[in-house]
């Protein structure tokens, strides 16, 4: 595939993203950073921010799954994925932990149990577009180093 | 007045969260501050110079060859040491008070708002910190650093003032004999 259309399938991917709630403004401050002296830094952003969400998934459903539900530390760890989805600007996720912290509030395990479900649905969705995101990137990177040799 | 020169200011970074670790390295150093960013109130506080040590005395002494910090930027929510109480270790610290504290916190809570600013924050930023935020530290950086010098000057002012005052106490004692009889007296209410 041509360079321009590596380009113009990565904006596109981008666009729909945007549209469809997957990332909201943060995600454009994040892009902005991104600059000639860090040029992986959305990737290293969007990396570290899956291996903290996945960590965090797998604790809360063991947390989730006790015939007794701590929801104060399942709260402590729906935050903490709140406040990275937050900041990688991951909005869908975002509101999906919103709503999960109501149901902790309430001491509420059915609720808890259906809100996990759905940030991973989400997060999931977004692990996806994320991954692909980061391979068109890589591709498109490939080819500009290869105009500089 | 003696102008401050652009050189870069340092920034500590505290935030227990990698990836905002990431985030607001690369936030301040886009805007030109040297960056040192570490995971917890009690590193920052090894940063700074300050020991944890309880047995040593309230005035702690910092180390001899700890960096310079123009502003602190740490995270409330933190894990053992949170964002306030760290505040709070600075601003009660002889040597570390007027160095700049801004807060950050995911949480809009008024309250804790409040208190931060009251515990001596210059700042509190609600995350995610955008860019825009960063214009904010310089302020902050340069109130600190005229300070500082103005502390320095009057220092020095009032070492001169005090030598000269030295001087004409010296005199004033040879000519005053009131003053000794009044000390004498004094003495004597000791018995």
């Amino acid at each position: 595939m041509s360079l321009m259309a590596l380009r113009e399938q990565l904006n596109m991917l981008l666009n729909s993203m945007y549209i469809e709630g997957l990332l909201d403004q943060q995600f454009q401050q994040l892009q902005m950073l991104q600059d000639a002296s860090s040029p992986g830094f959305v990737a290293e952003v969007i990396t570290l921010f899956c291996e903290d969400a996945e960590r965090i998934l797998t604790e809360l459903t063991k947390l989730v799954d006790q015939a007794v539900v701590d929801f104060q530390k399942v709260d402590a760890y729906v935050h903490q994925l709140k406040g990275s989805s937050s900041s990688v600007g991951a909005q869908n996720v975002k509101l999906a932990c919103i709503q999960f912290r109501q149901f902790c509030e309430e001491n509420n395990k059915v609720g808890c149990l259906n809100a996990l479900n759905v940030v991973k649905h989400h997060y999931y969705l977004l692990r996806n577009k994320f991954d692909t995101m980061l391979q068109l990137e890589q591709r498109i990177q490939a080819y500009d180093s290869k105009q500089q040799n | 007045m003696a102008v401050v020169a652009e050189s870069q200011f340092h920034v500590l970074a505290v935030d227990d969260s990698l990836m905002d670790r990431k985030l607001i390295e690369r936030l301040l150093k886009t805007s030109s501050f040297q960056v040192t960013a570490v995971d917890s109130g009690s590193r920052a506080l090894q940063v700074l110079g300050l020991s944890e040590d309880l047995t040593s005395s309230p005035a702690v002494y910092p180390a001899h060859n700890e960096i310079e910090v123009n502003l602190v930027i740490t995270d409330y929510c933190m894990p053992g040491m949170t964002g306030y109480d760290l505040l709070k270790k600075i601003k009660g610290s002889s040597s570390l008070r007027d160095i700049p504290v801004v807060i950050m916190s995911s949480e809009n809570v008024p309250s804790r708002i409040n208190r931060c600013l009251e515990g001596g924050a210059e700042e509190f930023f609600l995350k995610p910190v955008q860019l825009s935020d960063m214009k904010r530290l310089r302020p902050h950086i340069l109130k600190g650093k005229s300070k500082e010098q103005q502390l320095q000057q009057e220092e020095e002012e009032e070492e001169e003032t005090s030598i000269s005052s030295n001087k004409r106490k010296a005199m004033d004692e040879e000519l005053s004999p009131e003053r000794r009889r009044l000390r004498l007296s004094n003495n004597n209410s000791l018995i």
